[in-house]
């Protein structure tokens, strides 16, 4: 005990990886003493990312030593890993869609123990961090959120020494993300050591109690993040001054341009939510913002409202009082309403095709990249082109496959797409999920941009931080009913947390501390 | 890797096919020879091989457009046969006037004939969700035996000795031929021309664009503005009408009238064209040849060496079976999965988080 006391968990001495023209870390060293939570900070492509594989034992680094609990180890495969105690939360998750929660969790496990017993185990973990999921749903019905906490739930199962957390809140509603730090605080307290990725870096303030700051693969500064200042953790980690946003609208409200009214759709059998009566309006030059937790409805919003749902919907959708219920997703384009649906792979663009392609798929009517049928591929290029320079999107070309880039180029070029065909109206969701500090702030401004120029913008996110910064107004969507609209300016974030959970979240909250109680008391008999 | 699967495919065919024919007593060696070597030096059976490539090409074509949205028209077969009948209906009623406007009509009508053929998938598809696959492959049984009532009945020939068949087609009504004292008819250009056009319609234009997007990311098309029902029509009517097309090409050229063999399989030979091409009209052409080769060697080798006539069928059949194969070979990699499939499966997902490769053998 006094050993490892003194040494500390995770010691990284002069770690480096190289891949074919790249270097992604050189040289790092930093150390993580037990019972510590620790931040690693950096932009996108800053190595974060390879640091965190190599530790887990997905990647082996070219040079250098791990030493875990005071013995240098190889970390052959996240199998030893795991055997070392180091759980891992990824933020992308390695999921099977088709299969329920409970079986993933045993897939992601080295020797999962028999089904029922197993089931016991994760409704005590669900209880006792206060996090509902229901072990029987199949994955492809949850949000992202949802998700998410699956992988929580498989690391903290393990009992890890060491627990590695990639982007965790980005998902969570501010109760919820107090709730988890102190999950993790409590972890911490029980000796166990955190490893902590974020972009937030006001909740690393809150919660960490030093941080490793990555540029280039490299070390380039070591601080203590409470005494620092979420600016100046920000510019150590992008190397420069960080811009301000441009003020947002003057405040003199235009007209209205984008008005929706009592709008009512079913959800998508057996899980989605159905959207009830859902109102809300945006005027000219406004950036109007909808918080909530994933799979409350929002995913539904955005598909009803660009037209891919359209299946027993009632209400209306109004763009400078033109009716847009009923007309196709084209005509709706061809009126002024650009869209951005939160899932970039798959269903905003299309990965095994070119980034030309790509801007065929939404903006060929707008920008004129097809004429009577036949693809002007040179305008196509073009326009892919454009984006690409106004955007900086990193990517070798027009010709790349958008499966190439990384995520948060991948976003700048969706929003890209959209924002440059000039759309009266902009709906987006999860604008800037998994980017990174500089991008995301290039594509907030250029939606204040946008709303500048008059354009009505809405925004859903699950970032509470990014609404309240970017909105005039936000309203919160629970269970598909959307709350009133609520001033930005002198807004409380308690009673925004409060209609994320919902009345139902309130209620469960109570029954979770329930949950809790009775699950110790049960813990002999497999629950269910 | 994608274009030597192939290949590969043909070069395995050839191997396996050698030594399974010797297995079964025959001259395995010589079989493939004759089957595949010999009708490429022989100038006449080049005119054989183009014949049967043609409306392979061409049904390949029209399924390809299919396949590459993901949906699966498998009906080619009876869509030929429609598109044979379609025709023969216009040719029995102008048997005896005269004109050049006769052939152009027959040829409209055996297009039509094969997309009323694929509508029927296509409507219980987009009303009632009802998979594709099924309801074209039954399709071909109803077809087959309509034929067979039209030909026994009201379209029998009266002057046909009680054969089963039609009249033969006037001059007016059959294919004339492209090279003067040769086999080769106006539809084996006709073909080329068609899988140019559907290879230009799939790289230059929205609705080729339309039909990639559906079959890569089926939301993203949505996104687009792409609807799935459109895209369901578009496809079937393509498979439909190139099968009518060369359903009534090869009426009105090698056949001259309808009789009871017309249908040979082409329709699901085509299947095989259109998976060896690559779903590409070029690599259709291409792939069009090799298995018209299968055809026309086939029959040699049935005079010369003796082989049975399922020797055709055994070696068309083993080329699919090869082509799958390779492809999840080439776009998979084998791990021995006794010890712990599952901590590998999950390794393997996090290290390629987008797209699990492996496949536990």
């Amino acid at each position: 005990m006094t050993a490892t006391a003194v040494s500390p968990r995770l010691e990284l001495k002069g770690i480096s990886k190289r891949f074919p023209g790249v270097v992604a870390n050189d040289h790092v060293s930093f150390q993580v003493p037990a019972g510590a939570i620790h931040a690693l900070l950096g932009e996108n492509g800053a190595g974060k990312s390879t640091l965190v594989k190599i530790i887990y034992g997905v990647q082996q680094a070219d040079e250098g030593e791990i030493v875990f609990d005071g013995k240098p180890v190889r970390i052959g495969s996240p199998r030893e890993a795991r055997s070392l105690g180091i759980g891992m939360v990824f933020q992308h998750f390695s999921l099977f869609e088709a299969m329920t929660v409970l079986e993933n969790i045993a897939l992601g496990m080295d020797n999962p123990p028999p089904r029922r017993e197993l089931e016991a185990r994760v409704r005590e973990v669900l209880a006792s961090y206060g996090l509902s999921l229901d072990p029987h749903r199949h994955v492809h019905t949850l949000s992202v959120g949802e998700r998410q906490r699956i992988e929580i739930v498989r690391a903290l199962l393990q009992q890890p020494k060491l627990l590695i957390m990639d982007e965790p809140t980005s998902v969570l509603t501010p109760q919820e993300v107090e709730q988890l730090f102190e999950t993790l605080r409590r972890l911490a307290s029980e000796g166990c050591s955190i490893l902590y990725i974020s972009h937030k870096l006001h909740e690393i303030k809150a919660l960490c109690e030093s941080a490793t700051i990555l540029r280039g693969g490299k070390v380039v500064a070591s601080c203590d993040p409470r005494e620092e200042s979420a600016r100046s953790m920000a510019e150590l980690m992008i190397g420069g001054s960080l811009k301000d946003l441009s003020q947002k609208s003057s405040g003199a409200a235009g007209k209205e341009r984008f008005v929706v009214s009592a709008l009512s759709a079913p959800g998508e059998p057996p899980f989605g939510t159905s959207l009830k009566e859902v109102s809300f309006a945006v005027r000219s030059g406004e950036i109007f913002g909808i918080a909530g937790v994933a799979g409350n409805g929002q995913n539904e919003l955005l598909a009803v409202i660009s037209g891919e749902d359209a299946a027993g919907i009632s209400g209306s959708i109004r763009l400078d009082g033109t009716e847009l219920a009923g007309l196709s997703v084209g005509a709706r384009r061809r009126a002024g309403l650009a869209s951005s649906p939160e899932e970039r792979n798959g269903h905003a663009a299309v990965p095994g095709m070119s980034l030309a392609d790509n801007a065929l798929l939404s903006a060929r009517s707008r920008m004129g990249l097809a004429s009577g049928g036949v693809i002007r591929a040179k305008a196509a290029r073009d326009y892919a082109g454009r984006v690409i320079e106004a955007f900086s999107v990193k990517a070798t070309g027009p010709g790349a496959a958008a499966g190439s880039l990384s995520g948060g180029n991948l976003q700048k070029f969706v929003m890209g797409r959209e924002i440059m065909q000039d759309p009266a109206v902009l709906v987006v969701s999860q604008p800037t999920w998994g980017v990174d500090a500089g991008a995301a702030s290039f594509i907030r401004q250029s939606m204040i941009d946008l709303a500048r120029q008059g354009a009505a913008v809405v925004v859903v996110s699950q970032d509470l931080d990014e609404l309240l910064e970017l909105c005039d107004r936000l309203a919160v969507i629970n269970e598909g009913r959307l709350s009133e609209p609520m001033d930005v300016k002198g807004i409380s974030i308690e009673r925004v947390g409060l209609l994320m959970g919902g009345i139902h979240g309130g209620q469960a909250a109570e029954t979770r501390v329930g949950a809790k109680a009775e699950a110790h008391e049960r813990r002999p008999e497999p629950a269910l | 890797m994608m274009l030597a699967a192939p290949v590969i495919a043909v070069v395995l065919t050839l191997i396996v096919g050698a030594v399974l024919f010797t297995l079964l007593g025959h001259d395995g060696f010589g079989a493939v020879v004759e089957i595949f070597v010999k009708p490429l030096f022989n100038l006449y059976r080049w005119q054989d091989l183009l014949v049967k490539a043609a409306p392979l090409a061409m049904i390949a074509t029209g399924l390809a457009i299919g396949f590459r949205a993901n949906v699966w028209n498998i009906g080619a077969e009876g869509q030929y046969i429609l598109g044979g009948l379609a025709g023969t209906g216009v040719a029995l009623a102008t048997l005896d006037m005269s004109g050049s406007w006769i052939l152009p009509l027959m040829l409209v009508c055996g297009i039509l004939g094969g997309m009323v053929w694929a509508a029927v998938p296509a409507i219980l598809k987009t009303t009632l969700g009802v998979n594709e696959i099924l309801t074209s492959l039954m399709l071909n049984y109803v077809a087959i035996q309509l034929l067979f009532y039209l030909m026994r009945g009201p379209w029998k020939d009266p002057e046909g000795f009680n054969f089963p068949q039609t009249a033969m087609f006037s001059a007016d009504q059959t294919l004339p031929m492209i090279v003067p004292g040769t086999l080769i008819h106006l539809g084996v250009p006709l073909a080329a021309a068609v899988a140019l056009t559907a290879f230009a319609v799939m790289t230059r234009t929205i609705t080729g664009f339309q039909i990639k997007v559906v079959g890569l990311a089926p939301k993203a098309a949505a996104f687009g503005g792409f609807g799935a029902a459109s895209t369901v029509w578009i496809a079937l009517m393509a498979g439909g009408g190139l099968a009518g097309f060369a359903g009534i090409l090869e009426a009105s050229g090698p056949f001259g009238q309808m009789v009871p063999q017309f249908p040979t399989g082409y329709g699901y030979t085509a299947i095989i064209v259109a998976f060896l091409g690559r779903l590409n009209p070029l690599g259709i052409l291409a792939a069009a040849l090799v298995l018209a080769l299968t055809y026309v060697g086939g029959e040699s080798a049935q005079t010369t060496i003796g082989l049975p006539s399922a020797a055709t069928g055994v070696f068309q059949a083993m080329m699919l079976f090869f082509l799958l194969a390779t492809d999840i070979l080439v776009r998979y990699r084998v791990v021995s999965g006794r010890a712990a499939p599952a901590p590998k499966a999950a390794a393997a997902k996090e290290a390629e988080p987008a797209k699990g490769k492996a496949v536990a053998a």
